[in-house]
């Protein structure tokens, strides 16, 4: 008798765990040849801010050694890595071609080593001490945002979700994820890969659900640093950049397709520059250093 | 000068700036390297707050003026200046630097008639500051590649710039010298009520011999500068100023692509530890808020003290403002100048009745004020709740709150607990500690036992709702390339 095969309930990710969204919705994307992907949670305001209440509480993200950052984003490359299959099959299922699957997941998991370098090292290659005219020790570092909710690639459900994650965390920041509302079901994959990876709970959270319902809830959202945005229509942007005033969060839209771009460039666009003073002591400056 | 009632005679005899300067009558604009009369010949006189003489009036900027100004950038940004290599264009960036030096003297006194501030801080600071600022963003013109590694070098175009009274020539210099050195080119509209160092810095940029239309100055009030940032040939908006208008600001942008930096308000915390070396701190506290009589973003207006130190810092403190000479700005003795203008000293006021409502102590020295112009004595508020409105919003006046803390978590909480993120001070004499508060402050400048130092090398932006984008150094080339990704 042929084994009846397991179907998979899919969940959103909020600080580690795995809930249904609070709201009960769900809706069924269609995949290749019009058949349903499966009932997707369609996730609400309430959702969003119980996982930007998840990211807020994992900050100390920012505060680890960058080489231990480094470290677990490598670590997510070997999660990754076992379960390839299983994201080929999931962009088949979503249309993409076997041979654009295969390449595509190459490609995220290639990012993860990427990015997994830069962690200790953007910092040493574009802070700077500078020359000030006077008797003091200046110099400029780079400090994660804090939370920065994401917008996703509406097509690029893999290779461009990991490009836009990946240079945040790396980073120090902890994100809000909402996933591309056609194409979710890697994303669902990645955050139990992630789950499984050494991640902290609430680095990373991932929402499925309609952008334009959630749109003005994360733009307004008080407690958001920064929102990164891919795909995003006109009308959409001039919506999040209206609505960012509400706390001045940062504004950053992706022109080039984060699947495509490897740069250190998007790890700098979510970090602020700190400068820090202090006098130095010295017998041949003029004047006090105070 | 104002004589200090509790001085006696052997006070400081007056010492004003008796150089002559050459203000002229009337100011039109400055566009397409012309002195442009306005479009509907309207004209608004500006004051010296500090007599509240009129000093000049200059031209009312129009919808018209500025699509003027805006049509002239933009074809010297396809012409002359945007087709001229780094090399020339670094050139005729240090010319302007090196007229700025030559006529030093002459803009630091008009800087102080025309906005209050003491002669001593406009000489020393702003107009040598502001020539610093073109000489070293000039010598980045031809190499700009080494900024941003892997990056093309790519610039905006048109910058429409607007910038606020309290460092007028400054600002200027802040935000002309990079957008040049970086190939774009400007359309700046000065404060109205200080707009005379600006024009003086046209006459400068003409004696330099710019090609015309590169930099262009209209004047006018809040509707000139909301026609500067609106014009839909506008690139880039760069804007010093309120939190409030700078949100405005990026509302009526929202629908375009035009890049924008924001440097907006503050409340800085100045946080005194119990090992701090006290006599630096409290000259420090000083510094941070009675400069410029607080007209300052990054002022350090909120005090935190170590309980166990508090009565000796407060005492020092007292002792130390009853020193302060108040009063006329071109008195090379002067501390604390003249408010820069009426309504700025309401606002001011109206936070002082706020804080004596909300239950906190003032002290202010006694101190004879003059009797004409606009003035405001350092003021300390002691017993102020972190939740009263003068240890929440920013005042823009010598108004200083004082809170106290235990322990190094505690203050670090409530420092950070503020909407703005613009500037913080520490004074600790251990190192470690230092650098823990230092790094933990959410703020874009953080200074160590020191306040209110700046340097053209020195980036210089905040965090949260004090904006965003960096002034100077190299990160400060940023603002004015297009760095997308």
């Amino acid at each position: 008798m042929k084994r009846i095969e397991v179907l998979k309930t899919y969940k959103l990710y909020i600080g580690g765990k795995f809930p249904r969204t609070e709201s009960g919705r769900y809706y069924q994307p269609e995949g290749r040849g019009g058949k349903a992907l499966g009932n997707i949670c369609q996730g609400s305001r309430k959702d969003f801010r119980n996982a930007v209440v998840a990211a807020r509480s994992a900050t100390s993200w920012g505060k680890r050694d960058p080489f231990n950052r480094s470290q677990i984003l490598y670590r997510i490359a070997e999660m990754l890595e076992g379960r390839a299959s299983q994201f080929e099959d999931e962009l088949k299922q979503q249309g993409s071609t076997a041979a654009a699957a295969r390449k595509e997941v190459e490609t995220a998991i290639d990012q993860c080593i990427y990015y997994a370098g830069w962690c200790d090292k953007y910092q040493q290659t574009f802070s700077s001490v500078n020359p000030v005219a006077s008797a003091h020790f200046n110099f400029s570092v780079y400090q994660p945002m804090g939370v920065v909710a994401v917008l996703a690639p509406e097509k690029s459900a893999l290779a461009g979700l990991l490009g836009t994650i990946l240079p945040i965390i790396a980073g120090g920041n902890t994100c809000v994820v909402l996933a591309s509302e056609s194409k979710p079901l890697c994303a669902i994959t990645l955050s139990e890969a992630l789950a499984t990876s050494d991640l902290p709970g609430g680095v990373v959270n991932i929402l499925t659900g309609n952008r334009d319902e959630l749109l003005e809830h994360i733009g307004t959202h008080m407690d958001v640093n920064a929102v990164v945005a891919s795909d995003v229509s006109d009308s959409h942007k001039a919506s999040l950049r209206e609505n960012a005033i509400s706390n001045l969060k940062r504004a950053i839209f992706c022109k080039e397709d984060p699947a495509k771009t490897e740069s250190p460039y998007p790890i700098l666009a979510t970090q602020e520059i700190k400068t820090t003073w202090h006098p130095v002591e010295s017998s041949i400056a003029a004047g006090g250093g105070y | 000068m104002a004589k200090k009632k509790s001085s006696p005679d052997w006070g400081l005899a007056p010492a004003p700036e008796s150089s002559p300067v050459n203000i002229a009558k009337r100011y039109d604009h400055f566009i397409n390297g012309k002195w442009t009369k306005p479009s509907a010949r309207k004209y608004f006189s500006t004051t010296n707050p500090a007599t509240g003489r009129k000093l000049s009036e200059v031209a009312e900027g129009s919808k018209k003026d500025v699509d003027t100004a805006v049509k002239a950038a933009r074809a010297a940004y396809n012409g002359a200046w945007g087709k001229m290599s780094g090399r020339e264009r670094g050139k005729y960036i240090y010319r302007i630097a090196r007229l700025i030096q030559e006529r030093a003297r002459e803009f630091a006194i008009i800087e102080t008639m025309d906005g209050g501030k003491p002669i001593r801080e406009s000489r020393d600071i702003d107009i040598p500051l502001a020539a610093n600022h073109f000489f070293y963003n000039a010598g980045w013109a031809d190499k700009l590649e080494y900024a941003f590694p892997n990056m093309p070098v790519k610039s905006l175009g048109v910058a429409g710039q607007v910038i606020p009274w309290n460092f007028p020539f400054l600002m200027a210099a802040w935000k002309i010298a990079p957008a040049l050195a970086t190939g774009n080119t400007v359309v700046l509209k000065p404060a109205e009520t200080t707009p005379l160092t600006a024009l003086k810095l046209a006459e400068v940029i003409a004696d330099a011999g710019l090609p015309d239309g590169v930099v262009n100055i209209v004047t006018g009030a809040g509707e000139t500068g909301a026609a500067v940032v609106n014009h839909p040939d506008v690139d880039k908006v760069a804007f010093t100023g309120s939190t409030g208008v700078g949100k405005l600001i990026q509302k009526s942008v929202a629908n375009t692509e035009k890049k924008i930096t924001l440097e907006l308000g503050g409340k800085a915390a100045n946080i005194i530890l119990e090992d701090a070396p006290i006599d630096q701190a409290v000259e420090g506290v000083v510094n941070g808020i009675y400069f410029n009589q607080g007209h300052v973003c990054c002022a350090g207006s909120r005090l935190f003290v170590q309980e166990n130190i508090y009565d000796e810092v407060m005492w020092k403190l007292k002792q130390r403002m009853d020193t302060l000479v108040v009063g006329d700005p071109l008195d090379k003795n002067t501390d604390v100048g003249a408010i820069n203008s009426k309504a700025q000293l309401r606002t001011i006021n109206r936070y002082i009745k706020e804080g004596l409502k909300g239950g906190a102590d003032i002290y202010q020295p006694e101190c004879e004020l003059p009797a004409k112009g606009n003035w405001c004595p350092p003021t300390v508020f002691t017993n102020v709740a972190q939740s009263a409105v003068i240890a929440r919003e920013e005042i823009f006046g010598p108004v200083l709150a004082v809170q106290t803390f235990r322990t190094v978590p505690e203050v670090i909480e409530k420092a950070n607990n503020t909407p703005y993120g613009l500037s913080a001070g520490v004074w600790c004499d251990k190192g470690s500690r230092l650098f823990q508060i230092t790094g933990a402050l959410d703020a874009g400048v953080v200074w160590g036992n020191t306040f209110n130092k700046f340097d053209p090398t020195s980036p210089f932006g905040g965090f949260k709702e004090s904006g965003y984008g960096r002034e100077g150094g190299l990160h400060g080339l940023g603002a004015y390339l297009d760095l997308s990704i």
